[in-house]
């Protein structure tokens, strides 16, 4: 029996590239299978753009007509134009969520386990998050079948293909958004604060539900709010690579806002300084 | 050098924890105070101490959770703070709470402490087995822990820290909340990884029916390191007839605050 606490000779402390692949993808393994024995969050997760796309979308499409605007070649329905803002409205539940539940209670546990690991915090950090990116992307793939039946289509199929490099970046964004808040503010830690707080301000003061050109006409601060609202840039990266386009600006708003995120999420993480601490552990 | 040896404590090997005047504090609290001690390496020791003695804190130290105000903390003479990674490596932890995931099976909870540790499944699957089979579980390793009892799980949690073949394991409290039973199997487990693979434990507790008189004993009180040394030796010092009398002695001797 003796044997098999022979020292494990991988773990001598140097952690080489293989070890970090095999890290990576036991983080991502786990999360995925977390997510697939949570039906409830699956359905949830599911059910919420729907309801907006069922009903908010279908009551608001005889008096919302879309103009022509970019990324779009013709006029287009309502429900047509809040499919990528429901979409990016996917990755911000579950970019807060999953980084919630970091500090749950429950999840404190895990936590500490993950965090137990010789790998470098950072790359623990980073893959937790991309393990949380690869769920949302899966779930917006899903939302994708359905809206599918309801007639809302890319240009051209390859539009499912272009718009995965946008999801990846967006929720990389949102999640990481979510890790700095889940250390740097305790009284977010239930859900219903950071609905308030976070979700609805973000969700409502963006492009999601309606085109900026709509909102400069009836406020033009609040427009500028939506123009600073990093999760304008989201929907709009996402609506544009949906059509197989770029857009330059959201671009590079979504890159340079996930690295300053990720660069708050591993300070706030950093075991010398930050949110463990002042828990108590 | 401001070390104070414990039992056993050679030279030439480092010890298997080292832990030299740590301090710590929380916005106004001091956890803990100027705390010393070492672990040899293949020996049972005990952290004695009360709820709210600095018991966790010093855990979360230890397991590099978050660095300490002062002093330093190294897992056979490798840094926690400075070299993580190789201090890591060579620790096993079961802390306090449940970290098993419920709704997977044991073999995918221990999978992914492999993978944490850099671990392939090949390299993993053939280990575990082993392992649970150690721990007596070897018929359960396709259930989901959510259908183990407390004291199985905890006996799942050890043989996930020994994965990755730790020389230093870490025990939070491994017994609160378990019946007689499986109080006593948790513990003859785990001295058996003493007596025989030469593990070195910590073990936290504040039930001092768990230590046996040649055990290393740490008696941790409000922050403050009060005895470190062989329990017999704790007890001949306090001229107490049992280490819980010892205990008390140490602390003040509040019946309110003498351990169970």
């Amino acid at each position: 029996m003796s044997a098999s606490l022979a020292f494990f000779g991988g773990a001598e402390g140097r952690f080489g590239l293989g070890a970090y692949l095999v890290c990576l993808q036991g983080i991502v393994w786990r999360e995925s299978l977390r997510f697939l024995h949570q039906r409830e969050r699956f359905v949830s997760a599911l059910v919420r753009p729907l309801v907006w796309l069922f009903i908010f979308a279908a009551g608001f499409r005889q008096t919302l007509g879309v103009s022509i605007i970019p990324p779009y070649e013709t006029y287009v329905l309502y429900d047509v134009y809040i499919t990528p803002g429901l979409m990016a409205m996917i990755q911000l539940f579950n970019g807060m969520q999953s980084s919630l539940s970091m500090v749950y209670d429950r999840e404190m546990g895990s936590m500490r386990m993950l965090l137990t690991s010789p790998a470098p915090r950072w790359f623990l950090l980073t893959s937790k998050l991309s393990a949380g990116v690869a769920v949302s992307i899966l779930q917006v793939y899903a939302y994708l079948v359905v809206a599918y039946f309801w007639g809302i289509e890319p240009d051209s199929y390859w539009g499912y293909l272009t718009v995965l490099p946008a999801l990846l970046l967006s929720g990389l964004m949102l999640g990481a958004l979510g890790m700095v808040l889940s250390s740097l503010i305790r009284q977010l830690e239930n859900f219903a604060g950071v609905m308030n707080f976070v979700i609805f301000p973000m969700f409502f003061a963006s492009s999601a539900l309606y085109p900026l050109w709509r909102v400069q006409e009836g406020s033009p601060w609040l427009a500028t709010v939506c123009w600073l609202n990093p999760f304008t840039h989201a929907v709009e990266l996402i609506r544009f690579a949906f059509y197989g386009k770029v857009n330059p600006l959201s671009l590079g708003v979504v890159v340079g806002c996930t690295i300053v995120f990720l660069a708050g999420a591993i300070v706030a993480y950093d075991p010398a300084r930050g949110m463990l601490m002042r828990r108590g552990g | 050098m401001n070390v104070r040896p414990l039992l056993n404590a050679t030279e030439a090997v480092p010890p298997a924890l080292a832990v030299e005047r740590v301090s710590h504090s929380y916005a106004t609290r001091k956890a803990l105070d100027d705390v010393s001690f070492t672990v040899a390496p293949g020996t049972f020791a005990v952290l004695l101490g009360l709820n709210g003695a600095g018991k966790s804190t010093l855990f979360s130290i230890i397991t590099h959770l978050y660095a300490s105000k002062a002093g330093a903390v190294s897992i056979f003479g490798h840094d926690v703070a400075r070299h993580s990674g190789a201090a890591l490596a060579r620790l096993g932890v079961v802390f306090q709470q449940r970290t098993l995931d419920p709704d997977l099976t044991v073999e995918q909870n221990m999978l992914y402490m492999a993978a944490l540790h850099g671990m392939g499944r090949r390299q993993a699957r053939p280990r575990l087995r082993d392992l649970i089979a150690r721990v007596g579980l070897a018929d359960r390793l396709h259930e989901r822990v959510r259908y183990l009892s407390g004291g199985q799980s905890r006996r799942v949690e050890i043989a996930r820290s020994l994965l990755h073949a730790p020389r230093l394991l870490l025990l939070d409290e491994p017994t609160a909340g378990l019946d007689v039973k499986a109080r006593a199997d948790i513990l003859k487990l785990v001295r058996g990884l003493v007596a025989e693979d030469r593990v070195g434990v910590l073990w936290t507790t504040h039930l001092v029916d768990e230590v046996k008189p040649d055990d290393s004993v740490v008696v941790l009180h409000k922050g403050r390191v009060l005895a470190a040394d062989s329990a017999g030796a704790i007890m001949n010092a306090c001229g107490a007839h049992s280490i819980g009398a010892a205990f008390a002695k140490l602390t003040g001797g509040d019946r309110d605050e003498e351990p169970l």
